[in-house]
């Protein structure tokens, strides 16, 4: 009897499938990669020292705050740390002072994370809070993009030309005239779609941020329902905008190329924790955060939209969870 | 391929070893029958110390309409009558019987021949299935002489018989339905009478082709039978997922298959309840799989009834030195059980002996909420929410989620990335939901 007692005794299941929290994350990671290659590529080293900065900022702030505030063992082996900081890092422009990275980093780890209890509870995606704090409190810093292939212009790190996004010249040049008066000032959709424009360090290239979709797609870590509806729902919006005005609104295709879109339907709006649980949930979210997107750029102050939407999605979330209840197998006649 | 429309995981099916021919388990010295074998009102023993017993002596009695009784396994004398720890690692009552010879009781016919033909009325075969002590051999032990007997407002239709064997590992059904598919198709016919159905389905997964091939082959001997390939998919098996996969029919949230006009029955039931009426041979053995990674030779056994799990473990060689885990039935929805003084039961499908390394609940992480529990539930529930509400205390919530539609198969804890304790906490939910029902319709 004796040595039979020390039989484990547990509930069914008895075996587990192959999912676990560390393998989603490190998959984001992995999903990243082409991104944060095209910006090193064409933003340069210092694009390479912002994200390890920012990356080894999250680290700390999330060992640091473990350790001393809920005084408990580190958890860093989840890699939720990291991909706030390489999502955070590809949210800012890579000439943007280390500092101010660091500041969003703490705001991104310590307020969005873990004031509200950590890895699973926060209600906004943290990385995206971390970059409105910093474009709400350094506008400028924030809105001072590096040109794109700066690198091969002969310019050092320090005195990079800096100019606006396709989305801050569309802005600018609508105020007071027509789409027409753009010609000649916007990069062509070819230069915007592989990444040659300013921008976000992660958001100027939509191929290499698709690449990353794809992957995880396969690893079916995100499902198709997020980033679909966002991107679909703000071409549609865009386009009746487009055909009702074509001389006012930019048409659908700039819309889905430029800005933070494809980053943020991609690998912002899709994080677990902070989208809804159902599939039609999801499709909800990724409506409202189409439109929002849309309307933000073209009737809002800023040019830019996609955290502002996804941030008003988010505290949409639970009031989401409670009516889109998954299909139940049969209800009661 | 037909199957169930929402949820449903794919693990492994690890099905070690199947095409290893039976072996009968020897008689062992002393059996342990427990009183209680079904699912319903407890039955109580009508033997006493020292009494003798052949085989197929009836050694418990049950009034209830929702009851079964036990036959003896073997011939012998009663040693004693005491509480022992099952499966379910609580102690319940069992018969204790010295085993002496193997004499059997005179009208069981012990002969290999198959016969054919159904003398027996419909109520004689309820009858019959009833005295036999025939329950549910899938796991539930539902007795099924109640399933023959549908309420007077509904009508059956369909007979479903349930060949899926969807947990992994476990391999004994398709052995049955390989070495027995002539008095699976006979019991079948004999339970299509007693409902008055003219349809039967058996469903088996894809996994399974030779048991297809081979039970299609049998079934055109007998009408109204057909066998219906069905995609590997957990829990294909479950009634209410089978009958979906099977019919296209849905059964509502709280009732039953006979609401639907289906009645679901296992293949290794439906070879019992041709032994109880073409043989007139009491449910006193069945076939049980050991198996496990470290099993140098997983075998199915045909053991009698309280048969100790010690010995069908010494039949393959022991147990494996670097066990952390055995289970009764199969890895999703079996018990971990404490000893190998844990004897086999009609719903015992087979015995999984699982390595150290794999015995361990993996790491907690915190809930990331990606809903894949969500999707992975076959009933459409929210398997997130009823743990939360569950832990929180907040019982209101959890009935209103639905939690007592959970048919408790796992598919939510196998795919939690995290790792979470749901089936723990829906279970803990269900039986407290449920009794907080049953307080309010008492009132």
């Amino acid at each position: 009897m004796a040595e039979n007692t020390k039989w484990i005794i547990s509930g069914a299941p008895h075996i587990h499938g192959s999912e676990s929290v560390k393998k989603i994350m490190w998959g984001v990671v992995i999903a990243l990669i082409p991104s944060f290659l095209v910006s090193v590529y064409f933003f340069g080293l210092q694009a390479l020292v912002l994200t390890l900065v920012t990356v080894a900022a999250c680290l700390v702030f999330e060992f640091l705050i473990n350790r001393f505030l809920f005084k408990r063992a580190c958890c860093l082996g989840d890699g939720s740390a990291m991909i706030t900081g390489l999502l955070l890092a590809l949210n800012l422009p890579a000439n943007l002072p280390l500092w101010m990275a660091i500041v969003g980093s703490l705001i991104a780890i310590g307020v969005a994370k873990w004031a509200y209890g950590g890895l699973g509870n926060n209600p906004f995606n943290p990385a995206l809070v971390g970059r409105v704090f910093l474009l709400i409190s350094f506008p400028v810093a924030m809105t001072s993009w590096p040109c794109a292939r700066a690198l091969f212009g002969g310019h050092t790190l320090t005195d990079a030309v800096t100019g606006p996004t396709p989305l801050g010249i569309a802005k600018e040049g609508l105020k007071n005239g027509t789409v027409s008066d753009l010609a000649g000032q916007l990069p062509s959709y070819a230069e915007m779609f592989f990444g040659n424009m300013a921008g976000s360090m992660g958001e100027i290239s939509a191929i290499a941020i698709l690449i990353g979709g794809i992957y995880m797609l396969c690893r079916k870590i995100i499902t198709w329902h997020i980033p679909v509806t966002f991107l679909g729902s703000a071409f549609i919006f865009a386009g009746i905008l487009w055909m009702a005005n074509p001389e006012q609104f930019m048409d659908p295709v700039f819309h889905l190329l430029t800005g933070g879109i494809m980053l943020g339907a991609v690998f912002m709006a899709t994080d677990m924790v902070t989208s809804p649980m159902t599939n039609k949930g999801k499709l909800i979210f990724g409506v409202g955060c189409g439109v929002l997107t849309i309307l933000i750029r073209t009737f809002g102050a800023y040019p830019e939209g996609v955290s502002f939407a996804i941030l008003i999605m988010n505290a949409f979330v639970p009031l989401i969870n409670r009516y889109a209840t998954p299909k139940r197998f049969a209800v009661a006649k | 391929m037909k199957t169930f429309n929402i949820g449903g995981v794919h693990p492994h099916d690890s099905k070690l070893n199947a095409d290893a021919p039976v072996k009968e388990l020897p008689v062992p010295q002393q059996v342990c029958v427990m009183v209680s074998q079904h699912l319903g009102a407890p039955s109580q023993p009508i033997v006493k110390k020292g009494d003798k017993v052949k085989v197929g002596t009836v050694l418990t009695s049950n009034e209830a309409f929702l009851g079964a009784v036990v036959h003896s396994p073997v011939s012998g004398t009663v040693n004693k009558i005491a509480d022992v720890v099952d499966a379910s690692n609580y102690p319940k009552p069992a018969i204790f019987i010295d085993v002496e010879g193997d004499e059997w009781e005179d009208d069981i016919d012990r002969t290999p021949d198959i016969k054919r033909e159904i003398t027996l009325d419909a109520q004689e075969i309820i009858q019959r299935v009833k005295e036999k002590g025939i329950v549910g051999m899938g796991g539930a032990c539902f007795p099924t002489h109640v399933k023959l007997m549908p309420p007077k407002d509904a009508k059956a239709e369909f007979l479903l018989l349930n060949g899926v064997e969807c947990e992994p590992y476990l391999t004994c059904d398709y052995r049955l339905m390989l070495d027995h598919a002539e008095e699976i198709m006979i019991g079948a016919t004999i339970l299509m009478k007693a409902l008055d159905v003219k349809q039967a389905i058996v469903g088996i997964e894809a996994n399974k082709p030779k048991a297809i091939e081979h039970m299609s082959e049998i079934a055109k001997k007998y009408p109204g039978v057909s066998v219906q390939a069905l995609k590997m998919k957990y829990p294909q098996g479950a009634e209410k997922q089978l009958i979906k996969a099977l019919t296209g029919r849905a059964v509502p949230s709280g009732k039953l298959p006979i609401n639907v006009g289906c009645v679901v029955d296992n293949v290794a039931t439906c070879y019992a309840v041709y032994q109880a009426v073409q043989k007139n041979m009491p449910l006193i053995q069945r076939m049980v799989t050991v198996t496990g990674p470290c099993v140098s030779e997983p075998t199915n056994f045909l053991a009698r009834l309280g048969s100790p799990v010690s010995a069908f473990l010494d039949a393959v060689g022991g147990v494996p030195e670097n066990t952390g885990k055995v289970i009764s039935g199969g890895p999703m929805m079996g018990k971990a059980i404490m000893n190998t003084e844990v004897s086999s039961v009609k719903g015992m499908s087979g015995i999984l002996v699982l390595p150290e390394e794999s015995a361990h609940r993996l790491p907690l992480y915190p809930c990331i909420r990606c809903g894949k529990c969500v999707e992975a539930c076959p009933m459409g529930l929210e398997p997130y929410l009823i743990a939360s509400t569950t832990m929180a205390k907040a019982f209101e919530q959890t009935e209103k989620a639905k939690v007592m539609d959970c048919i408790e198969c796992g598919c939510c804890q196998f795919t939690c990335p995290a790792n979470r304790p749901l089936l723990d906490c829906l279970k803990l939910g269900k039986a407290t939901v449920g009794k907080i029902i049953r307080a309010r319709n008492a009132k």
